[in-house]
C-alpha cells in the first residue's frame, strides 16, 4: 500500500461509551416489512411512480427525484406496497413494502460493462436505482449525474462514538468492493481516494485503483469533510463525490450480477443493548426483530439510526435507515438531578469539560442517556468549539453566519466544506446547548435554494 | 428530594403553557433549575450532551472569586484596625469587613437580578446565569467606603445600558461589572478617587488616610509598602483586588477548569511586563521608575486581567485574537497608569477600551481564514482557465 497522505489531528475527542459491538455476525434475522424514508435522502423531493397495492420486485423504481428525474429510488425487496404514509402538507414520510416469499429482482444487462462508455454506465446506474449510493459535496446531497467531480472519496476509518468496523463488515466482500472501485474509476477520470485506519488498514491496503490515505486521531478525524479539506479542498463551484464503503460493495455486486443489491450490515450498539453485535440485513428492514435478538435492557429507550451524535431518532418498531451501518440504543434521560450544576458533581456523566472529573476516574466507559444536562442559553463561552473542530474553519463564526442567513459570509467561512455531521461533537460539547447541526442543516438548505 | 420535586411540580402548574401565570414562568423556572437540572431530553441534533452547562460554568467562576473575596473582607477590617491602631484579631477584622461588604453584595444582587428577571419575563426567555458572576464582581471592585445607593445605581446602569440594551447575555460589548465601576468612577469622582475612600471609615475618621499606592505614586509620593505586602494584598485598594496571591489562586482555578482563557491572562501579563520594563528603562518620573514587577502586583491589574479581561462575551473570541487582546490590555493598562495620573487605575479603562476593539481584532483574525480560502478559489479558477 502506497500512502499518499497521513491525516492526523489532535483536535477532537473520542467519547468512551459502553456497548460497542462484538465482532459476531448474525445473518439469520428476517423482516416482514421494509420501509423507504424520503427523509434519508437529504435535499430530494420525491415524486411517486407507483401507488399503494402495486407489486414490486427488488430493483423496481418506486419514486424519483423531482429536481432530477433521472435519479430513481428502487424497492430493496420483492413484495407489495402496503402503505404510503404522509405527514403534514402531504409530505411522504414513509413507503412500506410487505415482502413476498419469492425474492426476485429486476434483471439488468451488465455483460462486458468494462467496455461501455461513461454515459452508458451512468444511465445503467441511474436506471437500476444504484445512483443514490453516490453523494456529493458540498451539501451532502445525492450526486448530480451530469457533474464532473474533482475526486471520489471513500472512507473506511470511522471515529464516531461506538462506530462500526468496516474491515469486519467487508471482510468477506473484498472482491465486490474491488469491483465497485473499478466501476467508480470508470465513471470519472479523477482520483478515487480510499481512507484507511493508520494503525489497522486491514484488507483495504490490497485494494487497487485507489489512492490510499491514512487516518489517525480522535473524532471527528474520521469525517470525510476533514479528509476532503486536507487532500482536495473544495473551491466554489467544485464537486467531490463520496460513497459509503458498504455501498461500494453493493455497486460491485450489482455490476457482477445485474441485480440491485441492498445489503446492509449493521452494528447494533449502545449501553441499553444486552448483546451488542453485528447483523446482516437489508436496507429498510424492521428494527424490532434485530433489537429483540440483541436484547434491550431498559424500558424507556431511544433507538437511533446512526451514532449518538448525528443519527436520527427512531422507535423500536421503526425501520433501518437507507445509509447507516450503525444502530444505537440508549436509555432516555427524562429525570431530574438535584444541584446538578455544581462543578465536579455527578462525575458519572461523560464530560469533555474540566469542570468534571469524569474522564479522570472512568476508564471503562460511560453509561449515557438523552438528558440535555442543562438548558439552552445564549452563546457565552468561546474557544470550546475550536478545541474539538479539526478543520480550518471558524466553527462559531460559521454558525453565527448561518443564524443570520448571511450567504456571502457563509461562503467565505466555508459552508461548502462542511455537512451537519461535522458539528455533531459541537452539539454535544457546547456549554450553551446550541443545536449546531440543525443550524448548519438549515444553512445548507438555504444555500441549495439560493445558490444551488 | 422526591417531596421537594413534587411540591415544585405542583407550584409550577399555574405557570404552565396556556395558564394564567404563563408569562412569569421564566422567573419560577430560574428557581426550579437552581435546585434541579431539568428533565429535558435532546430533541434535535446530538442525542447525548455534555454535563457542562452555563450554570456550572458560572458557578466555577464564583468559586474562583471566593478566595479573593474572603481575603478582601478580611483586609477591609485589617486596614481599618491598623490605621486606627486598635488591637484586633483576625476574627474582628473579618467581622468588620463583613459588615461593610455583605450589604453591598446584597444590594448588587437584588438590584441586578430584579432587572434580569424583569427582562426575562418581558422578553419571554429564561434567566441567564451570567449575572451571578457580574453581581458578585461589582461590589468586589468598588472602594470600600462607597455608599450603598451608589452601588445600586451603578449596578442598574450597568445591567440596563451595558447589557440589556444590547440584547442581554452574550450580546454585550462592554463588560457589565467594569461598566458599573466606570459609571461610579465618572459619575461620582469624589467618592472614587483621592485618599478618603479606600479604607473603611476613612471618610468619617480623620486619623485614617486611605490612599492607594498608585494614587501616592501619581501624586509623586514614595511608596511605603514592600513588594511582599503588595503581593499578599495587605494594602488599601478596591475591596477584592488588593491580593495578587488570592487572585492568582482564582486564576489557577479558572485555568485548570478551562473556564478562563489562559491565553488572555498570559498575554496580559506579558504585555504589562514588557511595557513596565520599557518605562523602567526610560525612568523619567516616579511612576515610570516604579519597578515592572511591582506594576504586576499593585492595583487592580491582576484582578482585572484574571476576572474581567477573560469575560468571554466582551473579550476577543478567536484563539489568535485572545493573545492580541490580552497583550494589548496589559500594554494599555501600564500606559494609562504612567501617562495619565488622573486615572491611576489603568486596568479598568484598558479593558473597556479593548472590549470595544475586540470585535475588530476578531474580524481581522477571521479574515485571515477567509482570505486564504478566497485565494484558493482564485487559484483554482486560474488553473481552470489555463487548462
Amino acid at each position: 500500500m502506497e500512502v499518499i497522505k497521513g491525516i492526523q489531528t489532535r483536535r477532537g475527542a473520542n467519547l468512551n461509551i459502553k456497548g460497542s459491538a462484538e465482532k459476531i455476525l448474525n445473518k439469520t434475522i428476517s423482516s416482514k416489512n421494509y420501509a423507504l424514508r424520503p427523509d434519508d435522502f437529504f435535499g430530494t423531493i420525491p415524486k411517486l411512480i407507483l401507488k399503494e397495492g402495486a407489486t414490486v420486485v427488488a430493483g423496481t423504481p418506486i419514486f424519483f427525484s423531482k429536481k432530477n428525474p433521472e435519479i430513481k429510488f428502487v424497492s430493496p425487496v420483492a413484495g407489495t406496497i402496503k402503505s404510503i404514509e404522509r405527514g403534514p402538507k402531504r409530505k411522504i414520510e414513509r413507503i412500506l413494502i410487505e415482502a413476498s416469499k419469492n425474492q426476485e429482482s429486476v434483471p439488468h444487462d451488465v455483460k462486458d460493462w468494462e467496455k461501455r462508455d461513461r454515459d452508458a454506465l451512468k444511465s445503467l446506474l441511474l436506471e437500476s436505482g444504484n445512483w443514490p449510493f453516490i453523494h456529493q459535496r458540498p451539501y451532502g446531497t445525492i450526486a448530480n449525474p451530469s457533474d464532473t467531480p474533482k475526486a471520489i472519496f471513500i472512507n473506511t476509518a470511522k471515529t464516531d462514538p461506538l462506530h462500526e468496523d468496516f474491515d469486519f463488515i467487508l471482510k468477506q466482500e473484498q472482491k465486490e468492493f474491488q469491483l465497485g472501485i473499478d466501476l467508480l474509476n470508470k465513471l470519472v477520470d479523477q482520483e478515487v481516494f480510499l481512507g484507511v485506519e493508520k494503525s489497522f488498514p486491514g484488507d483495504f491496503e490490497k485494494i487497487k485503483g485507489v489512492q490510499h490515505y491514512t487516518v489517525k486521531g480522535p473524532h471527528p478525524a474520521g469525517n470525510l469533510s476533514l479528509h476532503i479539506q486536507k487532500l482536495c479542498p473544495l473551491n466554489m463551484g467544485e464537486r467531490v463525490w463520496t460513497v459509503n464503503a458498504e455501498d461500494v460493495a453493493n455497486l460491485g455486486r450489482f455490476i457482477s450480477t445485474g441485480e440491485f443489491s441492498s445489503q446492509r450490515t449493521i452494528a447494533v450498539t449502545g449501553n441499553a443493548v444486552e448483546k451488542p453485535r453485528y447483523f446482516q440485513t437489508i436496507i429498510g428492514a424492521e428494527l424490532a426483530p434485530i433489537l429483540n435478538e440483541a436484547g434491550i435492557k431498559n424500558e424507556d429507550v431511544r433507538v437511533i439510526n446512526g451514532d449518538v451524535l448525528t443519527g436520527s431518532t427512531a422507535h423500536i418498531n421503526d425501520y433501518l435507515g437507507y445509509y447507516n451501518n450503525l444502530v444505537t440504543v440508549i436509555p432516555e434521560g427524562n429525570k431530574y438531578r438535584m444541584f446538578g450544576w455544581l462543578p465536579f458533581k455527578d462525575n458519572n456523566i461523560l464530560s469533555l469539560s474540566n469542570t468534571s472529573f469524569s474522564r479522570l476516574f472512568n476508564k471503562k466507559g460511560f453509561d449515557v442517556d438523552t438528558n440535555l444536562n442543562g438548558e439552552e442559553r445564549a452563546l457565552v463561552v468561546t474557544g470550546e468549539m475550536e478545541k474539538i473542530f479539526p478543520m480550518e474553519i471558524y466553527p462559531m463564526q460559521l454558525l453565527k453566519a448561518c443564524m443570520i442567513e448571511d450567504i456571502e459570509k457563509m461562503e467565505a467561512l466555508g459552508i461548502y466544506e462542511v455537512v451537519p455531521e461535522d458539528f455533531g461533537l459541537v452539539d454535544y460539547a457546547n456549554t450553551s446547548k446550541l443545536e449546531a447541526q440543525e443550524i448548519i442543516r438549515q444553512g445548507i438548505e438555504l444555500m441549495i435554494n439560493e445558490v444551488g | 428530594m422526591n417531596f421537594l420535586r413534587k411540591s415544585l411540580d405542583n407550584l409550577k402548574k399555574p405557570f404552565a403553557k396556556g395558564q394564567k401565570l404563563e408569562k412569569f414562568a421564566p422567573a419560577l423556572n430560574a428557581f426550579d433549575t437552581f435546585l434541579f437540572v431539568p428533565n429535558h431530553t435532546t430533541k434535535k441534533g446530538a442525542h447525548i450532551r455534555d454535563a457542562v452547562d452555563l450554570k456550572r460554568t458560572m458557578v466555577t467562576v464564583i468559586i474562583a472569586l471566593l478566595p479573593a473575596l474572603i481575603y478582601g473582607i478580611y483586609n477591609t477590617g485589617y486596614q481599618y484596625y491598623i490605621q486606627t491602631s486598635e488591637p484586633f484579631t483576625f476574627f474582628d477584622a473579618f467581622i468588620h469587613g463583613s459588615w461593610k461588604i455583605v450589604p453591598m453584595i446584597i444590594v448588587s444582587y437584588v438590584v441586578g437580578l430584579s432587572i434580569e428577571f424583569g427582562f426575562a419575563v418581558y422578553r419571554g426567555h429564561e434567566v441567564n446565569e451570567g449575572y451571578l458572576v457580574t453581581g458578585l464582581l461589582i461590589p468586589m471592585i468598588m472602594p470600600v467606603d462607597i455608599p450603598l445607593w451608589m452601588v445600586g445605581i451603578s449596578t442598574a446602569f450597568a445591567v440596563l445600558v451595558a447589557k440589556e440594551a444590547f440584547g442581554g447575555t452574550g450580546m454585550n460589548i462592554l463588560n457589565p461589572a467594569l461598566t458599573a465601576r466606570a459609571f461610579a468612577f465618572f459619575a461620582y469622582p469624589t467618592y472614587m478617587s483621592g485618599n478618603k475612600v479606600w479604607v473603611s471609615e476613612a471618610t468619617n475618621v480623620d486619623a485614617i488616610s486611605g490612599e492607594t499606592i498608585l494614587g501616592t505614586l501619581a501624586a509623586g509620593g514614595k511608596v511605603n509598602y514592600s513588594m511582599l505586602e503588595m503581593f499578599q494584598g495587605s494594602i488599601p485598594g478596591s475591596i477584592a483586588e488588593t491580593s495578587t496571591l488570592w487572585v492568582a489562586v482564582g486564576a489557577l482555578i479558572l485555568i485548570l477548569t478551562g473556564v478562563g482563557s489562559w491565553r488572555i491572562i498570559t498575554g496580559g501579563i506579558i504585555g504589562a511586563a514588557v511595557m513596565g520594563l520599557l518605562f523602567n528603562l526610560w525612568g523619567a518620573n516616579e511612576l515610570m521608575s516604579f519597578s515592572w514587577m511591582n506594576h504586576l502586583v499593585v492595583g487592580g491589574f491582576a484582578f482585572g486581567i484574571v476576572f474581567m479581561a477573560t469575560d468571554p462575551v466582551s473579550a476577543a473570541q478567536t484563539t489568535k485574537g485572545k493573545w492580541i487582546y490580552g497583550i494589548l490590555v496589559g500594554i494599555f493598562c501600564i500606559m494609562i497608569r504612567v501617562f495619565n495620573p488622573a486615572y491611576p487605575e489603568g486596568v479598568m479603562l484598558a479593558i473597556l477600551l479593548m472590549n470595544v476593539f475586540a470585535p475588530t481584532i476578531d474580524h481581522y483574525v477571521v479574515n485571515g481564514n477567509i482570505n486564504k480560502r478566497k485565494k484558493r478559489w482564485a487559484l483554482a479558477k486560474q488553473e481552470l482557465k489555463t487548462a
